[in-house]
């Protein structure tokens, strides 16, 4: 079932790309208050304005092909992603292996502008379109015992070099409980701008969870494993008291090695002012989902 | 011998064109900074850029020593240079980290305090401000060559933590920060006691 979560952020965000830099200038010039009305509407599309495909596309960490924020745009090009194919096992009562194109066949792709906020403090606008993974999980058929799915990245050590650096344990493993995962704001993304996702973004499908930090998002993935435990995923295993297993966007929980209270938005240049950080990255309708947890410990 | 003609060649170039080119590096970076050659995200970039200079220069100043000792080149008349160039760059970091990245003062003083790897970067640049302070003849002259020897070891120390800092602010097991700090280890184990001939003692 798709369309169960609709955007703040509309289409007319996105193919206002190329008028971004009219529009700022036009604001200000107009200088506020004679026109209130639509001054406050464009301050507020202004205000989550996706960042442009350069931004988007340059400014990456996937670190199978190297550890700069450049890299990916770099090496990420060798990767095969034709054709692609998703396990899908574990908890499951259709496990196999899904053919992409299958898969794409039976679902609904939607856009969807999405914050993303970094756990490194930085933070973009991306207009993703994909699917609910809720509609894969259904695809597959989920066992009644299913509490848990984790997530793989594909590992091709001749078409990722920056996997012989031992950076971290490959392959890159992610994971969410079942109620995250089965979230209509939780999504697989296809796509950018309307385009097929590029490699370095997680081609051809990446998990998009857009109210915690980026690296739960983990990309390329070929396999989808439904569990009764939770899952062991990367940064977790690199370093337990750093990255937690639910690693949700909190200005309240500092990353030991630095403040999350804020971040800076990608494409403000050299002179980029710092703006606070939201819980849930802004999407306080998943707050349910944590009742009565502590987010202190269990970041 | 090629060490003979090195020295041949720099008892000729004296130090002072090295300031004047320690100027290009930084200068360029905020032109990319600011023109996108940095990349999306400048301000990270930039401020990389300006503390990977200063680490370079700071072993480059510890480079000086052993090469006369083990390979009998002498650069000793630029080592000052050298240092005070690293200490320039280890400020305009630190500017950037300030101004431009953390931009909040309250949450400048709490960072030093809280993180790590700030703290022993803090503690790097402390270091360094009486060795630059003191990186002059007059200096050498009032507190004597034993006692302006002695306080100029700091440079160890301010490598050993810049080193550190840079090992401790990567994400995941990186090579590059270790291969740097491993360089400074080195450098200055040769400068332990055993590695001295006892004749060579004195030569500081």
């Amino acid at each position: 079932m798709a369309h169960r979560w609709t955007n703040t952020m509309t289409a007319r965000d996105v193919t206002a790309e190329r008028h971004w830099l009219n529009r700022r200038q036009i604001m200000a010039g107009l200088g506020g208050l004679a026109v209130a009305g639509l001054a406050g509407r464009a301050q507020a599309a202004d205000g989550l304005t996706p960042n442009s495909w350069e931004e988007i596309t340059n400014y990456n960490n996937y670190y199978e092909f190297g550890t700069g924020k450049e890299d990916p745009a770099r090496y990420a090009g060798d990767l095969t992603i034709a054709p692609w194919s998703v396990q899908i096992d574990g908890m499951v009562d259709r496990p196999g292996a899904y053919g992409l194109d299958d898969i794409l066949s039976k679902m609904t792709i939607e856009e969807r502008i999405y914050r993303f906020r970094c756990v490194e403090a930085w933070s973009m606008v991306v207009p993703w379109s994909g699917f609910e993974l809720a509609d894969l999980l259904e695809m597959a058929g989920v066992q009644s015992g299913a509490t848990h799915v984790a997530f793989e990245t594909v590992l091709r050590p001749d078409e990722m070099p920056g996997v012989s650096r031992n950076v971290l344990e490959w392959p890159y493993v992610e994971g969410l409980r079942l109620d995250e995962a089965m979230h209509p704001l939780t999504i697989m993304a296809t796509g950018i701008y309307g385009r097929d996702i590029p490699r370095q973004n997680g081609a051809p499908l990446r998990l998009v969870v857009p109210w915690k930090y980026g690296y739960k998002s983990i990309k390329s993935v070929v396999r989808v494993t439904l569990t009764d435990k939770e899952p062991p995923t990367s940064w977790n295993k690199a370093n337990a008291r750093e990255y937690g297993f639910y690693s949700n966007v909190n200005p309240a929980v500092d990353h030991p090695r630095w403040s999350q209270a804020t971040e800076r938005e990608i494409g403000g240049g050299l002179f980029a002012k710092r703006k606070p950080t939201l819980v849930f990255n802004g999407y306080d309708e998943v707050a349910s989902l944590y009742e009565g947890m502590d987010l202190t410990v269990n970041h | 011998m090629i060490a003979d003609r090195i020295n041949a060649v720099t008892r000729r170039i004296p130090p002072w064109p090295l300031y004047l080119i320690a100027v290009l590096p930084p200068v360029w970076l905020l032109y990319q900074g600011l023109t996108g050659g940095l990349g999306v995200e400048p301000i990270r970039a930039l401020e990389h850029e300006l503390g990977q200079l200063a680490l370079k220069l700071l072993i480059a100043g510890l480079c000086i020593t052993p090469l006369r000792r083990f390979a009998g080149v002498n650069l000793m008349r630029y080592r000052r240079a050298v240092g005070l160039i690293a200490f320039f760059y280890v400020v305009l970091h630190l500017l950037v980290w300030l101004v431009l990245d953390v931009q909040i003062p309250s949450q400048i003083w709490a960072d030093i305090l809280k993180r790590p790897y700030i703290t022993v970067g803090m503690g790097a640049f402390a270091l360094l401000i009486p060795l630059a302070v003191t990186s002059n003849n007059m200096s050498i002259r009032k507190l004597g060559g034993r006692t302006w020897r002695k306080l100029h070891r700091l440079a160890y120390g301010a490598a050993l933590l810049g080193g550190l800092h840079f090992v401790m602010l990567v994400k995941g097991f990186q090579i590059e920060p270790l291969i740097y700090m491993g360089v400074v280890l080195v450098l200055l184990v040769l400068r332990l006691p055993f590695q001295r001939a006892p004749f060579m003692r004195a030569s500081g």
